[in-house]
């Protein structure tokens, strides 16, 4: 790939990436989320069209307009979510997508030819399962198989490793291995250090749509890579004032949560949370912090441990009863789960709220004072709209983010859950929100703080915890100079134990 | 070639969104011609004669009255259910419920009550029947994840089977001479007519107030607007802590609850005792889920749409005898009109541009 550059609404995903795998070879491509990755494969894929630059294979130039003339040119993705049928068996939906699967009787036609492909990459396979009965890695299994009846030569796995436990990890590095030596190319996308570290023979290394390094692995440590992905050596800047912390208020005790890919997702963790502190957790998305946010706040079942609010067991309580007691929640997909599109935008600005006594008196709402409160949040948080009366689904993203931060933070909570808080918003609007933030801090509350910006959480934060696969790799005070090495532990590959000393 | 691409409209105005059902409607009754001109039938005589029929005489408005009064309690029922988004098309069940309810409660006290007891307490008791009989669906829904679709829809077929083991069994009256059917209301507890019809005008009444208090509950009240966050999108629902199943069972006794007053008028009203479910509805529990759309989901607009569906259905019933045409025509001009009013809200929420290029 040459020159690949492709932007969204002015954005650039993609600023002139070159790229070039040979056969045989397995070629990592490492980055925080939303450096770019995604959007390069699938260009490659046929998914979308480039703005500018050009595709080669094998010397020549081509043009993929969709994933059908990616396919026959050689190339097979596996997403990140399956996209097989569960109700179907493994040998049906091989069938589906292979392209010689004839009209009638496909099964019995291409049996014999996926028994021959998953011996010879020891695929251990019982083809007519359904795919409802095979685990995370099998259903993978399954996936690469299509990919490679359709003749893959280049194989592109996008995040493999993020839904497989890690005995299914070593076979799926094995089997890889395999393809390799069977000169298969595969690109390999993560942020997962000690797997590129582990798989790859090269690195390429995204960062805001470009790419800022590429090296050889045998060549390379984790420091150097992970300094790459972070794209800085971490700097303190600190201006905010010291404030004594205030009293507990949140307390939260060997919890244990599942995901909705149903593994764990959030491991053992505990921590505690004072008044007048702003508690980061840093990391790149996916590893936990969206289920911890959502166990907190009630929307997600604890299958064990302890949450405590103010002394008070708050565990696995309803969302309103944890509102109730002083909890807002600013969520990370806020267009999903923090406003109802169709409604009003006075209806949007008290969900949440408006079993309150000062917005509904019996069963009746008081309108009149609802839509005095959206006009303040309006006016304060300068979301432009031309009236109250408009359906929220018409505002853009980022004004609809404002509301909802409005909605949450206007209400003085104990303690607030901010889950990316100022992702998508313009600078000025960035630069009002930390504020607020830090004056929420001065007046007492408590702010629990998700982001995988790393000058946030700095700016901001008292402690920061770095979490990694639904684990704390370390629990630190913000200014402590072992922060340096915060993309190592961001990517999985240094811990610090809580009891060892600076 | 031709390229189609949709994109989402937004500020969608009033004007439009009444543009739209116009045309609509107006494309629906070009394909009902087609289908007349098949039948061999002049389709603007055919037309005019259905609304001649309903609307062009004394009688046709009175019995398009008559029929608009079940309309519009249930379809103003319906847009409660359809508002969050919960697909209620058992209202026909409910309205045979809140009949057998109604009936029983008549024949038990009506004959030792007075009017002013027995009649709101029939209406009380049709509620009671409809609601609970709503309620089951919701209930299977939340608890079960059990399609709401299919289990109204079978709920229906359920309550119309009780309802004639009742007629021919443990209720079967003496007066029917072996027939199947109950013994007619004591006389305290029939409702009374306007004069030279068959309106019922306490259900007249009574359906008019429901619709303007739906209209209060949807836009003015707490569980209104929890109502419609959980139609608008549940995962916000349960963000802002809204209880499901309190919602939802709330939301389906009111729907259900009104199709039983419907019941109740057609038994109290029109017929005076419990017989064969085709009988005391004739379809309409379906035929209000058109009048709920029609009326974009507004219990007040309900009443303008349930008295248009109802004219349709007393010219429908007019073009049977005039041209001879079979009963299902009727049905026909419905489902015609239903599937052109859905398209609408498709047309009325994506821009369609087509894009023609050389290749």
């Amino acid at each position: 790939m040459r020159a690949i550059s492709k932007s969204f609404q002015g954005i650039h995903a993609n600023q002139d990436i070159n790229l070039c795998v040979e056969s045989g070879e397995i070629l990592g491509l490492l980055g925080e989320n939303g450096a770019g990755k995604t959007t390069l494969m699938n260009i490659l894929y046929g998914l979308y069209q480039p703005d500018s630059g050009q595709i080669k294979i094998d010397g020549k130039t081509v043009r993929i307009n969709n994933p059908v003339e990616s396919i026959n040119h050689g190339i097979g993705m596996v997403h990140q979510h399956f996209m097989l049928i569960q109700n179907h068996s493994v040998i049906e939906n091989i069938a589906l997508g292979y392209k010689d699967t004839p009209f009638f009787f496909p099964k019995i036609k291409i049996k014999d030819k996926v028994e021959q492909f998953s011996k010879k990459f020891d695929f251990h396979i019982d083809i007519t399962k359904k795919i409802w009965q095979l685990s995370a890695g099998e259903q993978q299994r399954v996936e690469i198989i299509k990919a490679l009846l359709n003749g893959a030569d280049l194989l592109i796995l996008d995040e493999p490793t993020s839904v497989l436990t890690p005995l299914e990890i070593k076979e799926l590095i094995a089997i890889l291995r395999g393809m390799k030596a069977k000169g298969h190319m595969i690109i390999f996308i993560s942020h997962k250090l000690d797997e590129i570290m582990d798989i790859c023979d090269r690195v390429l290394v995204l960062q805001k749509g470009k790419i800022v390094g590429s090296a050889d692995t045998n060549n390379t440590n984790k420091k150097s890579l992970a300094r790459m992905m972070v794209g800085r050596d971490v700097v303190f800047n600190i201006n905010r004032d010291k404030l004594a912390k205030g009293k507990k208020n949140l307390s939260v005790e060997n919890i244990n949560v599942i995901g909705d890919k149903g593994l764990l997702a959030v491991k053992n963790i505990s921590f505690e949370l004072f008044q007048n502190e702003i508690f980061g957790i840093a990391g790149v998305s996916g590893n936990g912090q969206r289920e911890l946010a959502e166990a907190i706040t009630g929307i997600r079942h604890i299958s064990s441990g302890k949450v405590k609010m103010n002394g008070r067991d708050m565990t696995n309580k309803s969302p309103r009863q944890i509102y109730d007691n002083g909890v807002s929640h600013v969520p990370e997909e806020r267009i999903r789960f923090g406003i109802a599109p169709g409604l009003f935008l006075y209806d949007n600005a008290i969900l949440k709220q408006h079993h309150l006594k000062k917005f509904s008196k019996r069963y009746f709402l008081k309108y009149k004072q609802v839509k005095n409160h959206t006009k303040s949040i309006v006016s304060q948080f300068k979301v432009s709209t031309h009236s109250i009366n408009n359906q929220i689904r018409n505002l853009s993203g980022g004004n609809i983010q404002k509301l909802i931060l409005g909605r949450e933070i206007s209400e003085q909570p104990q303690l607030l859950v901010a889950s990316h808080p100022t992702y998508g918003l313009d600078v000025g609007a960035t630069e009002f929100l930390r504020k607020h933030l830090l004056e929420l801090r001065k007046q007492g509350s408590a702010v629990l703080l998700f982001s995988e910006d790393l000058e946030e959480i700095f700016e901001l934060c008292d402690r920061v915890a770095v979490i990694f696969d639904g684990e704390f790799m370390a629990v630190l005070d913000s200014d402590d100079r072992r922060f340096s090495d915060i993309g190592l532990m961001m990517a999985g590959s240094k811990r610090i134990d809580p009891m060892e000393k600076k | 070639m031709i390229k189609i691409k949709t994109t989402d409209r937004y500020n969608i105005t009033t004007l439009r969104s009444f543009m739209t059902n116009i045309l609509c409607l107006l494309a629906a009754l070009v394909v009902i011609s087609i289908i007349f001109l098949i039948a061999g039938v002049n389709p603007i005589y055919a037309i005019s004669e259905i609304f001649l029929g309903s609307f062009g005489s004394f009688y046709g408005i009175k019995e398009t009255i008559t029929k608009a009064i079940p309309l519009i309690l249930i379809g103003t029922g319906l847009t409660l259910a359809f508002r969050a988004k919960f697909w209620n098309i058992g209202a026909e069940g409910q309205l045979l419920m809140g009949a057998i309810f109604a009936t029983w409660t008549g024949l038990t006290f009506g004959e030792a009550l007075p009017p002013y007891i027995i009649v709101p307490l029939i209406f009380l008791a049709g509620f009671i029947g409809g609601g609970l009989w709503g309620a089951i669906p919701a209930i299977l829904k939340i608890k079960y994840s059990i399609n709401e679709v299919i289990s109204t829809l079978m709920l229906n077929y359920i309550c119309a089977e009780i309802l004639t083991m009742l007629i021919v069994g443990p209720w079967k009256g003496k007066t029917r001479f072996g027939f199947p059917g109950t013994n007619n209301l004591p006389d305290s507890a029939i409702l009374g007519l306007i004069p030279g019809s068959r309106i019922h005008y306490a259900t007249l009444i009574l359906a008019i107030l429901c619709a303007i208090v739906l209209s209060v509950i949807i836009y003015k009240t707490r569980f209104g607007y929890e109502a419609r966050v959980v139609g608008e999108n549940p995962d916000a629902g349960k963000y802002a802590g809204i209880n499901f199943l309190k919602t939802s069972l709330i939301l389906m006794a009111i729907s259900g609850g009104l199709a039983g007053l419907a019941g109740v008028g057609e038994v109290a009203g029109i017929h005076h005792y419990l017989g064969y479910p085709a009988s005391i509805s004739s379809g309409y529990g379906f035929t209000a889920i058109i009048v709920a759309w029609l009326a974009k989901l507004n219990p007040l607009y309900a009443i303008i749409s349930g008295i248009f569906f109802a004219g349709i259905l007393v010219g429908g019933d007019a073009i049977q005898i005039s041209l001879g045409l079979p009963a299902a025509t009727v049905e026909i001009v419905n489902g015609t009109l239903l599937i052109f009013l859905i398209m609408g809200d498709y047309f009325l929420n994506h821009k369609i541009t087509f894009q023609f290029s050389s290749k």
